[in-house]
């Protein structure tokens, strides 16, 4: 075996860790021993969403190194260090901090910087620019003192840059050199259609303004002043009209550069020098910077697979862009500017919706060269199949962009597209893969995901990805049939809505009037469970007995031996010493196993059913109440300490956590709901893994949704940052009606929510922008589940009729002879089957 | 000559659901219908969980077949033949009858 050549790779941004981990899995690896230089205080992180650093994401959020992926690759890092010049006789990598690195190949992936126009006033203090974390901690800290802020360029990064300006609180302006907002990505109409929309959430726009020079303001710290003799006074301007590649180290090293900066390279990403290679958005291929991530990503695969030497080559790249800029869905494919020759153009613009729509299609009709969508984008994914695969398009191309007036659909049946079709374009996943992993057994959403990688860069293909899994399932054979079962010809929210709308109150009815047959377990549970959710009865009236599940049809929860285990709740997880001792004394005179909870509650197991009226006698009698932990319901509300005796806490999390948990105990859902609130950022209380998750803040709380542990985690999803409690505890309800009304039977909550078309975004227009309309409804059917709260055991009690099932022997007072238990570590235990063979024989059990 | 066991009461038995009764020292889970007006009888123990369990089971039909679903395992068992319909196991059977409001069993041959 030879010794490793030594390969540098200069840059650690986004393009720079692709390019390590993609090297890391290829099969060069073996070969090269990596250095990598990082200029930045911080390794690679997700600028594409920068702007969420002010909605609350930490540094720590937008990273995107896996913890330890230096130093288990063993690449070695030089943090904080920026490599200067490369001694090409020497072939030594030099650093501004004195390092020379002896170098085999190296890879240049130095980005860009943000350009400021070279006017007199653009560095006076205030001036900012917006490209690092540092640049926003710079914003941050200029925003506490400024009430107004100008964005110096409408392009997309200034747009973005405009958002975080208004996270801030500032009152916001736009100036922009051209006369439309986005000019390289949008057309003289959508243009308008995104300016009136931005404008309408308060942010002032200025376009066509030649800014001559920035001057002390008379209200404001500065003045800037246009060409055309108008003024604009700001406390910050911030910089953000347009990147220029960052080739300074190829020019210091004498590598070819283009005219108007940018490192030349070739189809294999190489530069003038046939051991130094340039990737991202400092190289020049064929003319043109490309300032997206996915060109970058592509560009270091082609220089991995040269590498590894394999045939590749980059051939320039799709700069088609789908996002959403400050709540507004905007996307742009190919040719938006209709420059091919003979190109026609169809436009559908929707006044009243604010929707701006056209495409541009080649002289014969036959395909699509571009399209431009503002205000609704849904079309995006269909379009761009169209344009990147040479799909022939409709006899009539219009109708891709009018709105659908019948039920049929005009969208690109999944089936259509070749299966070298891209699906996303973030991980360059195709078609074919895609439908590789599902054969190879990915069937849901999550799987697929996590197999290839799809839709978890920048999600614009979730719900074109989802409609290849459902294809490929259907042709796999799989039925995709959406019955809950023989029973009934509807999905769980069919039936949710017939319960509501034919105000139906038991199965029986709601069999007869829309299933057939006797039901059976997966129908019976899930009508008990919408039963429940909706109309909140005791679950154990005659009439619903038949729909409770195992564990519910005795209120507790059955365990391998046939015997129960009981919660009582503990809001919180907070129990004074008094309720400790009586919980303990129950379980000692019942000879009870006992354990702790991963939600902060006690666990007492092997109590025999004729046992639990007389427990939760006891229990009650205390002042315990059900804990729910037998139902697909709310279980707890985990707290950490928070700020009543934690050194680090900013609010008060168990008083919370304890409000939380008495407004929705009870609730019935189509699965288990868990909740936590943590006092601060340390997170102790573990949100960030629960249904819903709340972590105090300075400002108010942040509010966590769709989290799980269990077999497969998820971390939760940030909703909304800063809320008051008024406010979270609105967003909370409508969350978990809209669950409980939408989600399939047995569906967590990050299921539900990877499932939804539009995911998190969805989300958020349903519960904070009311897309549905819906939230007063969605408010009042969680008022009502709170008012109708019962404590299913005090129930219980109350009522001799109902303890009357609580025997095992309808004619008999003996209790079942087969549970035996054995001791262990000082408790009861089941006997395993040995055990049980000779203590049988040995001691008969007593009636109890 | 069939040997018919006095059991409960027809009020004693749940609707839609099952009760658990003792049978010359075997446990019997007991199921009723009551919008068919069909009451079943097979053994309680699960021979898969082994548990005394299958009285505690949700009902149903899987096919028009009634029967009950393990509440440990979810595994079906024909309340007509006792057969579990997913694994090779069989529970016992027994027949039914109601005399003057009063459940009667007897072990089927």
């Amino acid at each position: 075996m030879g010794v490793k050549k030594t390969l540098v790779v200069i840059g650690n941004g986004m393009v720079g860790q692709n390019f390590l981990e993609t090297l890391v899995a290829s099969s060069a690896y073996a070969d090269y021993q990596v250095v990598t230089f990082c200029e930045e205080p911080r390794v690679a992180y997700d600028r594409v969403h920068l702007s969420e650093y002010f909605s609350g994401k930490s540094a720590d959020d937008l990273s995107l190194v896996e913890r330890g992926f230096f130093e288990n690759n063993n690449i070695t890092l030089h943090l904080g260090d920026r490599a200067v010049r490369i001694d090409r006789d020497k072939k030594q990598v030099l650093s501004q901090k004195g390092e020379r690195i002896a170098y085999d190949k190296v890879v240049i992936a130095s980005g860009s910087y943000p350009f400021v126009p070279p006017m007199p006033g653009h560095d006076r203090d205030g001036c900012l620019v917006y490209r690092t974390i540092e640049d926003l901690e710079a914003i941050t800290g200029a925003a506490k003192k400024a009430k107004t802020g100008v964005v110096v360029g409408g392009g997309l990064l200034g747009l973005e840059a405009a958002k975080a300006l208004t996270d801030l609180g500032l009152d916001t302006h736009v100036v922009e050199f051209a006369p439309r907002l986005m000019a390289v990505q949008l057309d003289e109409g959508g243009a308008a259609m995104l300016r009136s929309k931005i404008e309408a959430l308060g942010v002032m726009i200025h376009t066509s303004k030649n800014t001559q020079k920035i001057v002390d303001g008379d209200q404001a710290i500065h003045k800037m002043c246009f060409a055309d003799g108008e003024e604009l006074e700001t406390d910050i301007v911030l910089f953000s009209a347009g990147i220029r590649p960052r080739d300074d180290i190829a020019r210091e090293s004498f590598l070819e550069v283009g005219q108007r900066g940018g490192i030349v390279i070739d189809n294999q990403c190489l530069t003038s020098d046939s051991d130094i290679y340039a990737i991202g958005e400092c190289a020049l291929w064929n003319n043109q910077i490309f300032g997206l991530v996915a060109p970058g990503y592509q560009m270091a695969r082609t220089v991995v697979a040269h590498l590894e030497e394999k045939e590749a080559a980059f051939l320039g790249s799709d700069m088609s862009t789908k996002l959403k800029l400050m709540g507004v869905d905007v996307a742009s494919i190919g040719d938006a500017h209709a420059k091919t020759q003979g190109a026609l153009v169809y436009t559908y613009q929707d006044g009243s919706s604010e929707i701006y729509k056209r495409i541009v299609v080649s002289e014969d009709k036959k395909s699509l060269l571009g399209a431009v969508l503002v205000g609704d984008s849904a079309g995006y994914g269909t379009l761009l199949q169209y344009c990147l695969n040479g799909i022939e398009l409709p006899e009539n191309p219009d109708a891709l962009i009018l709105p659908s007036r019948s039920d049929e659909s005009v969208g690109l049946g999944p089936d259509a597209l070749p299966s070298t079709a891209q699906i996303c374009s973030c991980h360059d996943v195709s078609k074919g893969q895609v439908c590789e992993a599902i054969t190879a057994g990915c069937q849901d959403m999550g799987a697929l995901k996590s197999e290839t990688k799809a839709a978890t860069g920048c999600g614009g293909c979730t719900a074109l990805l989802k409609s290849v899994l459902d294809c490929e399932l259907d042709k796999l054979g799989f039925e995709v049939n959406t019955d809950i079962c023989e029973h009934f010809s509807h999905t769980r929210q069919d039936l949710y809505n017939l319960v509501m709308v034919d105000e139906i109150k038991t199965f029986d009815e709601l069999l007869t009037s829309h299933g057939r047959g006797r039901g059976c377990e997966v129908c019976r549970q899930a009508v008990g469970s919408i039963l429940a959710s909706y109309w909140n009865e005791y679950v154990l009236e005659k009439q619903h007995l038949g729909v409770q599940d195992t564990n519910d049809v005795y209120l507790a929860n059955m365990q391998k031996d046939g015997t129960y285990s009981i919660v009582p709740r503990v809001t919180g997880g907070e129990i004074t010493p008094d309720m400790l001792i009586a919980l303990g004394e129950v379980g000692k005179a019942y000879g009870l196993y006992t354990k702790i909870t991963g939600g902060q509650r006690v666990d007492l197991f092997g109590a025999q059913i004729n046992q639990l009226p007389a427990i939760w006698n006891e229990l009650i009698a205390v002042g315990f109440e059900s804990g729910h932990a037998y139902g697909k319901s709310l279980r707890t509300v985990k707290s950490c300490v928070g700020s009543t005796w934690c050194r680090f806490g900013l609010d008060d999390s168990v008083g919370l956590a304890i409000e939380l948990e008495n407004r929705y105990k009870g609730l019935r859902a189509p699965h288990k709901i868990k909740m936590a609130v943590s006092g601060c950022t340390r997170e102790c209380a573990e949100a960030q893994s629960k249904d819903i998750g709340v972590i105090a803040t300075e400002h108010g709380w942040n509010l966590y949704v769709c989290g799980n542990g269990g077999m497969k985690p998820r971390h939760a999803d940030l909703f909304a940052t800063n809320l008051d409690k008024e406010t979270l505890i609105k967003y909370i309800d409508r969350v978990l009606t809209f669950y409980v009304r939408t989600a399939d039977r047995l569906q967590r909550t990050s299921v539900w929510m990877e499932n939804m078309e539009g995911g998190l975004d969805y989300l958020k227009s349903v519960v904070i922008e009311d897309r549905l309309n819906s939230c007063e409804q969605l408010e009042q059917q969680m008022e009502y589940v709170i008012e109708t709260y019962q404590c299913e055991w005090k129930t219980t009690l109350e009522n001799p009729e109902h303890q009357k099932r609580f025997r095992h022997f309808v004619n008999s007072e003996q209790s079942d002879e087969r549970v035996v238990f054995v001791e262990e570590r000082g408790q009861v235990r089941p006997a395993n089957e040995q055990e049980r063979e000779q203590l049988v024989v040995m001691q008969p059990m007593e009636d109890a | 000559m069939t040997q018919w066991i006095d059991i409960c009461s027809v009020d004693d038995l749940q609707p839609n659901s099952g009760v658990c009764a003792l049978v010359n020292n075997q446990q019997v889970a007991i199921f009723y219908f009551p919008n068919e007006d069909k009451i079943y009888a097979i053994g309680n123990y699960d021979p898969i969980g082994k548990a005394n369990v299958l009285s505690r089971g949700m009902v149903g039909d899987i096919n028009g077949e009634p029967v009950v679903a393990s509440p440990l395992f979810k595994q079906h068992f024909s309340l007509q033949s006792g057969r579990c319909l997913e694994q090779d196991e069989q529970v016992p059977c027994y027949s039914v009858r109601v005399h003057d409001d009063r459940i009667e069993l007897a072990e089927k041959n």
